[in-house]
Protein backbone atom coordinates (compact mmCIF):
# COMPACT_ATOMS: atom_id res chain seq x y z
CA UNK A 1 0.00 0.00 0.00
CA UNK A 2 2.73 2.45 0.93
CA UNK A 3 4.34 1.95 -2.46
CA UNK A 4 1.53 3.91 -4.18
CA UNK A 5 2.66 7.51 -4.71
CA UNK A 6 0.56 10.12 -2.94
CA UNK A 7 -1.65 11.90 -5.51
CA UNK A 8 -0.31 15.40 -6.08
CA UNK A 9 -2.80 17.94 -4.82
CA UNK A 10 -4.60 20.33 -7.10
CA UNK A 11 -4.36 18.28 -10.28
CA UNK A 12 -7.50 17.34 -12.11
CA UNK A 13 -8.43 13.80 -13.01
CA UNK A 14 -8.02 12.16 -16.39
CA UNK A 15 -11.81 11.97 -16.74
CA UNK A 16 -12.12 15.77 -16.52
CA UNK A 17 -9.45 16.24 -19.17
CA UNK A 18 -10.87 13.49 -21.37
CA UNK A 19 -14.31 15.12 -21.29
CA UNK A 20 -12.77 18.41 -22.45
CA UNK A 21 -10.91 16.61 -25.23
CA UNK A 22 -14.11 14.97 -26.48
CA UNK A 23 -16.13 18.20 -26.40
CA UNK A 24 -13.51 20.14 -28.38
CA UNK A 25 -13.12 17.43 -31.02
CA UNK A 26 -16.86 17.59 -31.55
CA UNK A 27 -16.90 21.38 -31.79
CA UNK A 28 -13.86 21.97 -34.00
CA UNK A 29 -14.48 19.63 -36.88
CA UNK A 30 -11.95 20.17 -39.64
CA UNK A 31 -10.59 23.51 -38.40
CA UNK A 32 -6.86 24.18 -38.92
CA UNK A 33 -4.62 21.69 -37.13
CA UNK A 34 -3.54 21.62 -34.41
CA UNK A 35 -5.71 23.90 -32.24
CA UNK A 36 -3.54 26.69 -30.79
CA UNK A 37 -6.13 27.45 -28.10
CA UNK A 38 -6.43 24.02 -26.52
CA UNK A 39 -7.40 24.15 -22.81
CA UNK A 40 -6.85 20.41 -22.09
CA UNK A 41 -3.12 21.11 -22.60
CA UNK A 42 -2.88 23.26 -19.50
CA UNK A 43 0.33 25.10 -20.27
CA UNK A 44 -1.16 26.45 -23.51
CA UNK A 45 -3.51 28.72 -21.53
CA UNK A 46 -1.27 31.79 -21.46
CA UNK A 47 0.79 30.88 -24.50
CA UNK A 48 -1.63 30.71 -27.40
CA UNK A 49 -2.33 33.77 -29.56
CA UNK A 50 -5.92 34.94 -29.24
CA UNK A 51 -6.09 36.23 -32.80
CA UNK A 52 -6.08 34.05 -35.89
CA UNK A 53 -2.87 34.06 -37.92
CA UNK A 54 -2.98 36.93 -40.40
CA UNK A 55 -2.78 35.78 -43.99
CA UNK A 56 -0.14 37.36 -46.15
CA UNK A 57 1.57 36.30 -49.34
CA UNK A 58 5.12 35.07 -48.83
CA UNK A 59 7.78 37.61 -49.80
CA UNK A 60 11.07 36.75 -51.50
CA UNK A 61 12.96 35.48 -48.46
CA UNK A 62 9.96 33.37 -47.43
CA UNK A 63 9.92 31.58 -50.77
CA UNK A 64 13.20 29.97 -49.75
CA UNK A 65 14.35 27.94 -46.79
CA UNK A 66 17.75 27.68 -45.14
CA UNK A 67 20.14 25.41 -46.96
CA UNK A 68 21.92 22.57 -45.17
CA UNK A 69 24.55 20.23 -46.54
CA UNK A 70 27.14 17.55 -45.88
CA UNK A 71 29.28 19.96 -43.87
CA UNK A 72 26.41 20.46 -41.42
CA UNK A 73 25.70 16.84 -40.55
CA UNK A 74 27.98 13.90 -39.81
CA UNK A 75 26.45 10.64 -41.11
CA UNK A 76 27.03 9.11 -37.65
CA UNK A 77 24.47 11.52 -36.23
CA UNK A 78 21.70 9.40 -37.78
CA UNK A 79 22.57 6.52 -35.45
CA UNK A 80 21.52 7.30 -31.88
CA UNK A 81 22.75 3.92 -30.65
CA UNK A 82 26.43 4.70 -31.13
CA UNK A 83 28.61 7.24 -29.42
CA UNK A 84 28.44 5.81 -25.91
CA UNK A 85 30.99 3.44 -24.42
CA UNK A 86 28.50 0.59 -24.72
CA UNK A 87 25.14 -0.39 -26.19
CA UNK A 88 22.10 1.54 -24.98
CA UNK A 89 19.37 -0.46 -23.27
CA UNK A 90 16.02 -1.04 -24.95
CA UNK A 91 14.46 -2.14 -28.20
CA UNK A 92 16.76 -1.23 -31.08
CA UNK A 93 14.69 0.17 -33.94
CA UNK A 94 14.94 1.93 -37.27
CA UNK A 95 12.58 4.67 -38.37
CA UNK A 96 12.59 5.74 -41.99
CA UNK A 97 10.26 7.54 -44.33
CA UNK A 98 9.87 10.00 -47.13
CA UNK A 99 9.49 13.77 -46.81
CA UNK A 100 7.42 15.35 -49.58
CA UNK A 101 5.50 18.52 -50.20
CA UNK A 102 1.74 18.39 -50.52
CA UNK A 103 2.01 17.62 -54.23
CA UNK A 104 4.06 14.54 -53.47
CA UNK A 105 7.37 16.01 -54.61
CA UNK A 106 10.35 14.83 -52.54
CA UNK A 107 12.08 17.31 -50.23
CA UNK A 108 15.69 16.59 -51.16
CA UNK A 109 18.90 17.10 -49.18
CA UNK A 110 17.15 18.85 -46.32
CA UNK A 111 17.70 18.73 -42.57
CA UNK A 112 15.79 16.39 -40.22
CA UNK A 113 16.46 16.60 -36.48
CA UNK A 114 15.06 14.28 -33.78
CA UNK A 115 15.13 14.03 -30.00
CA UNK A 116 13.48 11.59 -27.64
CA UNK A 117 13.32 9.92 -24.24
CA UNK A 118 15.23 6.70 -23.56
CA UNK A 119 13.66 3.24 -23.22
CA UNK A 120 12.64 4.04 -19.64
CA UNK A 121 10.87 7.25 -20.63
CA UNK A 122 13.58 9.58 -19.34
CA UNK A 123 15.09 12.56 -21.17
CA UNK A 124 18.65 13.70 -20.67
CA UNK A 125 17.39 17.06 -19.46
CA UNK A 126 17.81 18.79 -16.14
CA UNK A 127 14.10 19.57 -15.98
CA UNK A 128 13.06 15.95 -16.40
CA UNK A 129 12.28 14.72 -12.87
CA UNK A 130 10.76 11.37 -13.82
CA UNK A 131 12.45 8.82 -11.51
CA UNK A 132 13.37 6.45 -14.33
CA UNK A 133 17.00 5.60 -15.00
CA UNK A 134 19.23 7.59 -17.31
CA UNK A 135 21.17 5.46 -19.77
CA UNK A 136 24.85 6.43 -19.94
CA UNK A 137 24.95 5.09 -23.51
CA UNK A 138 22.00 7.03 -24.85
CA UNK A 139 21.53 10.77 -25.25
CA UNK A 140 18.56 10.63 -27.62
CA UNK A 141 19.31 13.32 -30.20
CA UNK A 142 20.11 12.84 -33.88
CA UNK A 143 20.22 14.52 -37.27
CA UNK A 144 20.35 13.57 -40.91
CA UNK A 145 19.80 14.98 -44.38
CA UNK A 146 17.11 13.54 -46.63
CA UNK A 147 18.45 11.78 -49.72
CA UNK A 148 17.73 12.61 -53.34
CA UNK A 149 14.32 10.91 -53.10
CA UNK A 150 13.39 12.66 -49.85
CA UNK A 151 14.08 9.71 -47.55
CA UNK A 152 15.47 10.01 -44.02
CA UNK A 153 16.58 7.11 -41.82
CA UNK A 154 17.52 6.90 -38.15
CA UNK A 155 18.60 4.00 -35.98
CA UNK A 156 17.63 4.48 -32.36
CA UNK A 157 16.07 2.90 -29.26
CA UNK A 158 12.30 2.77 -28.90
CA UNK A 159 11.37 5.49 -26.39
CA UNK A 160 9.20 4.73 -23.38
CA UNK A 161 6.06 6.57 -22.27
CA UNK A 162 6.50 8.97 -19.38
CA UNK A 163 4.42 10.85 -16.81
CA UNK A 164 3.94 14.62 -16.76
CA UNK A 165 2.02 17.04 -14.61
CA UNK A 166 -0.67 18.27 -16.97
CA UNK A 167 -3.23 16.50 -14.77
CA UNK A 168 -3.27 13.67 -12.26
CA UNK A 169 -1.78 10.44 -13.63
CA UNK A 170 -1.05 12.04 -17.02
CA UNK A 171 1.19 9.94 -19.28
CA UNK A 172 2.58 10.85 -22.68
CA UNK A 173 2.38 8.09 -25.30
CA UNK A 174 5.84 7.09 -26.50
CA UNK A 175 6.99 9.50 -29.21
CA UNK A 176 9.96 10.87 -31.10
CA UNK A 177 10.19 14.64 -31.66
CA UNK A 178 10.92 15.60 -35.28
CA UNK A 179 12.07 18.96 -36.67
CA UNK A 180 12.00 19.51 -40.44
CA UNK A 181 12.74 22.15 -43.04
CA UNK A 182 11.23 22.25 -46.50
CA UNK A 183 12.17 24.27 -49.53
CA UNK A 184 10.10 27.27 -48.43
CA UNK A 185 10.18 29.06 -45.08
CA UNK A 186 6.53 28.27 -44.27
CA UNK A 187 7.13 24.52 -44.58
CA UNK A 188 9.00 24.57 -41.28
CA UNK A 189 7.59 21.81 -39.11
CA UNK A 190 8.19 20.59 -35.57
CA UNK A 191 6.04 17.63 -34.65
CA UNK A 192 5.99 14.27 -32.86
CA UNK A 193 5.88 10.73 -34.24
CA UNK A 194 3.92 8.09 -32.34
CA UNK A 195 3.87 4.28 -32.38
CA UNK A 196 0.90 2.29 -33.68
CA UNK A 197 -1.76 1.08 -31.27
CA UNK A 198 -0.62 3.00 -28.20
CA UNK A 199 -3.38 2.83 -25.54
CA UNK A 200 -2.44 6.32 -24.32
CA UNK A 201 -3.48 8.11 -27.54
CA UNK A 202 -7.01 9.00 -26.47
CA UNK A 203 -5.82 10.25 -23.08
CA UNK A 204 -3.09 12.59 -24.32
CA UNK A 205 -3.95 16.28 -24.72
CA UNK A 206 -0.88 16.95 -26.87
CA UNK A 207 -1.74 14.39 -29.55
CA UNK A 208 -5.41 15.34 -29.24
CA UNK A 209 -4.62 19.02 -29.85
CA UNK A 210 -4.84 17.77 -33.44
CA UNK A 211 -8.60 17.50 -33.28
CA UNK A 212 -9.27 15.81 -36.63
CA UNK A 213 -8.78 12.04 -36.45
CA UNK A 214 -7.44 11.88 -40.02
CA UNK A 215 -4.75 14.42 -39.17
CA UNK A 216 -3.83 12.59 -35.98
CA UNK A 217 -3.33 9.43 -38.01
CA UNK A 218 -0.66 11.31 -39.98
CA UNK A 219 1.40 11.35 -36.77
CA UNK A 220 1.42 7.60 -36.20
CA UNK A 221 4.17 5.48 -37.76
CA UNK A 222 3.46 2.04 -39.24
CA UNK A 223 5.32 -1.09 -38.23
CA UNK A 224 7.09 -2.24 -41.41
CA UNK A 225 8.54 -5.72 -41.54
CA UNK A 226 10.54 -4.77 -44.63
CA UNK A 227 12.36 -2.19 -42.50
CA UNK A 228 12.87 -4.66 -39.66
CA UNK A 229 16.21 -6.47 -40.00
CA UNK A 230 17.09 -10.07 -39.14
CA UNK A 231 18.40 -10.46 -35.60
CA UNK A 232 19.07 -6.72 -35.30
CA UNK A 233 16.32 -4.08 -35.15
CA UNK A 234 12.57 -3.57 -35.53
CA UNK A 235 11.47 -1.17 -38.26
CA UNK A 236 8.95 1.62 -38.55
CA UNK A 237 7.89 3.67 -41.53
CA UNK A 238 6.73 7.26 -41.15
CA UNK A 239 6.21 9.58 -44.12
CA UNK A 240 5.93 13.32 -43.66
CA UNK A 241 4.05 15.80 -45.86
CA UNK A 242 5.05 19.45 -45.56
CA UNK A 243 2.44 22.11 -46.31
CA UNK A 244 3.51 25.65 -46.97
CA UNK A 245 2.74 27.90 -49.86
CA UNK A 246 2.21 25.17 -52.46
CA UNK A 247 4.67 26.76 -54.85
CA UNK A 248 1.82 28.05 -56.96
CA UNK A 249 3.25 31.48 -57.60
CA UNK A 250 4.96 31.92 -60.93
CA UNK A 251 6.69 35.19 -61.67
CA UNK A 252 9.06 36.23 -64.39
CA UNK A 253 8.57 32.90 -66.10
CA UNK A 254 9.96 31.16 -63.05
CA UNK A 255 8.04 27.94 -62.96
CA UNK A 256 6.98 25.77 -60.10
CA UNK A 257 9.96 23.49 -60.39
CA UNK A 258 12.55 26.18 -60.90
CA UNK B 1 -0.83 25.94 -67.08
CA UNK B 2 1.23 24.97 -64.11
CA UNK B 3 3.54 22.00 -63.91
CA UNK B 4 2.30 20.82 -60.53
CA UNK B 5 0.56 17.50 -60.17
CA UNK B 6 -3.16 17.28 -60.74
CA UNK B 7 -5.75 16.82 -58.05
CA UNK B 8 -6.18 17.97 -54.50
CA UNK B 9 -3.10 18.61 -52.36
CA UNK B 10 -2.10 15.81 -50.00
CA UNK B 11 -3.13 16.00 -46.37
CA UNK B 12 -0.20 17.56 -44.52
CA UNK B 13 1.47 16.36 -41.35
CA UNK B 14 0.27 18.51 -38.45
CA UNK B 15 2.61 20.24 -36.03
CA UNK B 16 3.01 19.39 -32.36
CA UNK B 17 4.51 21.36 -29.51
CA UNK B 18 8.30 21.45 -29.25
CA UNK B 19 7.76 20.51 -25.59
CA UNK B 20 10.00 21.24 -22.61
CA UNK B 21 12.92 18.97 -23.51
CA UNK B 22 14.22 20.30 -26.82
CA UNK B 23 17.36 21.76 -25.29
CA UNK B 24 19.59 18.82 -26.07
CA UNK B 25 18.02 18.24 -29.50
CA UNK B 26 17.83 21.59 -31.25
CA UNK B 27 20.36 24.09 -29.85
CA UNK B 28 23.94 23.74 -31.07
CA UNK B 29 27.22 25.59 -30.67
CA UNK B 30 27.09 28.86 -32.55
CA UNK B 31 23.37 28.57 -33.28
CA UNK B 32 22.63 32.22 -32.48
CA UNK B 33 25.73 33.75 -34.01
CA UNK B 34 25.06 34.19 -37.73
CA UNK B 35 28.21 36.29 -37.63
CA UNK B 36 30.78 36.43 -34.82
CA UNK B 37 29.71 39.03 -32.22
CA UNK B 38 31.72 42.21 -32.67
CA UNK B 39 32.75 41.45 -36.25
CA UNK B 40 32.38 44.05 -38.99
CA UNK B 41 28.71 44.92 -39.52
CA UNK B 42 27.49 42.70 -36.68
CA UNK B 43 24.37 43.84 -34.86
CA UNK B 44 22.54 42.36 -31.93
CA UNK B 45 18.93 41.29 -32.51
CA UNK B 46 17.33 40.65 -29.15
CA UNK B 47 13.94 40.59 -27.47
CA UNK B 48 11.67 39.07 -24.87
CA UNK B 49 9.21 36.28 -25.56
CA UNK B 50 6.31 36.82 -23.15
CA UNK B 51 3.05 35.09 -22.31
CA UNK B 52 -0.44 36.50 -21.66
CA UNK B 53 0.55 37.48 -18.13
CA UNK B 54 3.60 39.36 -19.36
CA UNK B 55 6.04 36.78 -18.04
CA UNK B 56 9.08 35.79 -20.05
CA UNK B 57 9.18 32.23 -21.42
CA UNK B 58 12.33 30.39 -20.28
CA UNK B 59 11.58 27.53 -22.68
CA UNK B 60 10.95 29.16 -26.04
CA UNK B 61 13.01 28.81 -29.20
CA UNK B 62 13.30 31.53 -31.85
CA UNK B 63 14.64 31.07 -35.39
CA UNK B 64 15.50 33.76 -37.91
CA UNK B 65 15.90 33.47 -41.68
CA UNK B 66 17.02 36.52 -43.58
CA UNK B 67 18.60 38.14 -46.59
CA UNK B 68 22.13 39.47 -46.70
CA UNK B 69 22.61 43.25 -46.31
CA UNK B 70 22.53 43.52 -50.13
CA UNK B 71 19.08 41.89 -50.20
CA UNK B 72 20.19 38.60 -51.73
CA UNK B 73 18.99 35.26 -50.36
CA UNK B 74 21.79 33.10 -48.89
CA UNK B 75 22.05 29.65 -50.49
CA UNK B 76 25.08 28.48 -48.54
CA UNK B 77 25.02 25.51 -46.15
CA UNK B 78 26.93 25.67 -42.89
CA UNK B 79 24.46 27.00 -40.31
CA UNK B 80 25.11 24.01 -38.02
CA UNK B 81 28.88 24.14 -38.29
CA UNK B 82 29.72 27.77 -38.80
CA UNK B 83 33.11 28.62 -40.26
CA UNK B 84 33.03 32.27 -39.19
CA UNK B 85 33.09 33.51 -42.79
CA UNK B 86 30.01 32.16 -44.54
CA UNK B 87 26.74 34.04 -43.99
CA UNK B 88 23.99 31.40 -44.16
CA UNK B 89 21.06 33.64 -43.15
CA UNK B 90 19.75 31.16 -40.56
CA UNK B 91 20.01 31.26 -36.80
CA UNK B 92 18.38 29.63 -33.78
CA UNK B 93 18.28 30.92 -30.20
CA UNK B 94 16.68 29.41 -27.12
CA UNK B 95 15.47 31.91 -24.54
CA UNK B 96 17.17 32.37 -21.20
CA UNK B 97 15.50 32.23 -17.82
CA UNK B 98 14.07 35.71 -18.33
CA UNK B 99 12.58 34.89 -21.72
CA UNK B 100 15.21 36.77 -23.70
CA UNK B 101 16.67 35.58 -26.98
CA UNK B 102 19.69 37.14 -28.68
CA UNK B 103 21.28 36.83 -32.11
CA UNK B 104 24.47 38.28 -33.54
CA UNK B 105 23.79 38.92 -37.20
CA UNK B 106 23.90 41.32 -40.13
CA UNK B 107 21.01 43.60 -41.00
CA UNK B 108 18.89 42.18 -43.80
CA UNK B 109 18.55 44.26 -46.94
CA UNK B 110 15.45 44.80 -49.10
CA UNK B 111 15.04 42.24 -51.86
CA UNK B 112 14.09 44.93 -54.36
CA UNK B 113 14.31 48.73 -54.39
CA UNK B 114 11.63 50.25 -52.17
CA UNK B 115 10.80 46.98 -50.38
CA UNK B 116 10.80 46.84 -46.59
CA UNK B 117 13.57 44.70 -45.11
CA UNK B 118 12.69 42.17 -42.42
CA UNK B 119 13.76 39.05 -40.58
CA UNK B 120 11.47 36.05 -41.11
CA UNK B 121 10.91 34.72 -37.59
CA UNK B 122 9.64 31.37 -36.27
CA UNK B 123 8.66 30.86 -32.62
CA UNK B 124 8.40 27.54 -30.76
CA UNK B 125 7.63 26.91 -27.08
CA UNK B 126 6.34 24.45 -24.57
CA UNK B 127 2.61 25.15 -24.34
CA UNK B 128 2.49 26.31 -27.94
CA UNK B 129 0.90 23.51 -29.96
CA UNK B 130 2.40 24.63 -33.28
CA UNK B 131 5.14 26.94 -34.49
CA UNK B 132 4.26 30.57 -35.18
CA UNK B 133 5.58 32.70 -38.03
CA UNK B 134 6.08 36.43 -37.86
CA UNK B 135 8.30 39.19 -39.29
CA UNK B 136 10.64 41.65 -37.60
CA UNK B 137 10.90 44.69 -39.89
CA UNK B 138 13.78 47.15 -39.76
CA UNK B 139 12.38 50.48 -38.50
CA UNK B 140 14.31 52.97 -40.62
CA UNK B 141 12.76 53.23 -44.09
CA UNK B 142 9.40 54.90 -43.43
CA UNK B 143 8.39 54.95 -47.08
CA UNK B 144 9.09 51.26 -47.52
CA UNK B 145 7.20 50.38 -44.34
CA UNK B 146 4.23 52.48 -45.46
CA UNK B 147 4.18 50.71 -48.81
CA UNK B 148 4.52 47.18 -47.40
CA UNK B 149 1.57 45.00 -48.28
CA UNK B 150 1.39 43.18 -44.95
CA UNK B 151 1.82 46.25 -42.78
CA UNK B 152 -0.69 48.22 -44.83
CA UNK B 153 -3.28 45.50 -44.24
CA UNK B 154 -3.05 45.85 -40.44
CA UNK B 155 -4.55 48.41 -38.06
CA UNK B 156 -1.92 50.83 -36.79
CA UNK B 157 -1.77 49.44 -33.26
CA UNK B 158 -1.07 45.93 -34.55
CA UNK B 159 1.37 47.08 -37.25
CA UNK B 160 3.80 48.31 -34.60
CA UNK B 161 4.16 44.79 -33.17
CA UNK B 162 6.09 43.81 -36.32
CA UNK B 163 8.59 46.66 -36.36
CA UNK B 164 11.82 46.28 -34.42
CA UNK B 165 13.24 49.27 -32.56
CA UNK B 166 16.84 50.36 -32.29
CA UNK B 167 19.00 50.37 -29.22
CA UNK B 168 22.70 51.08 -28.87
CA UNK B 169 23.71 47.57 -29.98
CA UNK B 170 21.27 46.98 -32.80
CA UNK B 171 17.66 45.89 -32.86
CA UNK B 172 15.04 44.93 -30.29
CA UNK B 173 12.04 42.80 -31.24
CA UNK B 174 9.76 41.55 -28.47
CA UNK B 175 7.35 38.70 -29.13
CA UNK B 176 4.09 38.72 -27.16
CA UNK B 177 2.25 35.45 -27.59
CA UNK B 178 -1.01 36.66 -26.09
CA UNK B 179 -2.89 39.66 -24.75
CA UNK B 180 -2.13 43.36 -24.95
CA UNK B 181 0.22 44.12 -27.79
CA UNK B 182 -0.09 40.54 -29.06
CA UNK B 183 2.35 40.09 -31.92
CA UNK B 184 0.83 39.60 -35.36
CA UNK B 185 1.50 36.02 -36.39
CA UNK B 186 1.30 35.00 -40.01
CA UNK B 187 -0.46 32.48 -42.18
CA UNK B 188 1.88 32.08 -45.15
CA UNK B 189 0.06 29.13 -46.67
CA UNK B 190 -0.73 29.94 -50.24
CA UNK B 191 -0.81 33.01 -52.42
CA UNK B 192 -4.14 34.74 -52.47
CA UNK B 193 -3.69 38.35 -53.43
CA UNK B 194 -1.41 38.00 -56.45
CA UNK B 195 -2.29 36.19 -59.60
CA UNK B 196 0.47 34.37 -61.45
Amino acid sequence: MNSTPVPPSGLESQSVVSAEIAAIEQARGAAPQPALDYPPYRSSALRHPTKDPHHTDPEAIERWAPCFGERDVDPLEADLTVGGAGEPIGERMVVTGRVTDDRGRPVRRQLVEIWQANAGGRYVHKRDRHPAPLDPNFTGAGRCLTDDDGYYRFQTIKPGPYPWRNHHNAWRPAHIHFSLFGTEFAQRLVTQMYFPGDPLFALDPILQSVTDRRDREMLVAAYDHDVTTHEWATGYRWDIVLGGAHGTLMENGEGDDA
Amino acid sequence: MSTISEGAPLRTTPGQTVGPFFHYGLPYDGDRDLVPPGSAGAVRLTGLVTDGAGNGLPDALVEVWQTRPDGSVPREPGSLRRDGWTFTGFGRASTGRDGRYTFSTLEPGPTEPGAAAFFAVTVFARGLTDRLFTRAYLPDDAAALAADRLLASLPAERRSTLVARRDGQGLVFDIRLQGEGETVFLDLSGYRTRTP
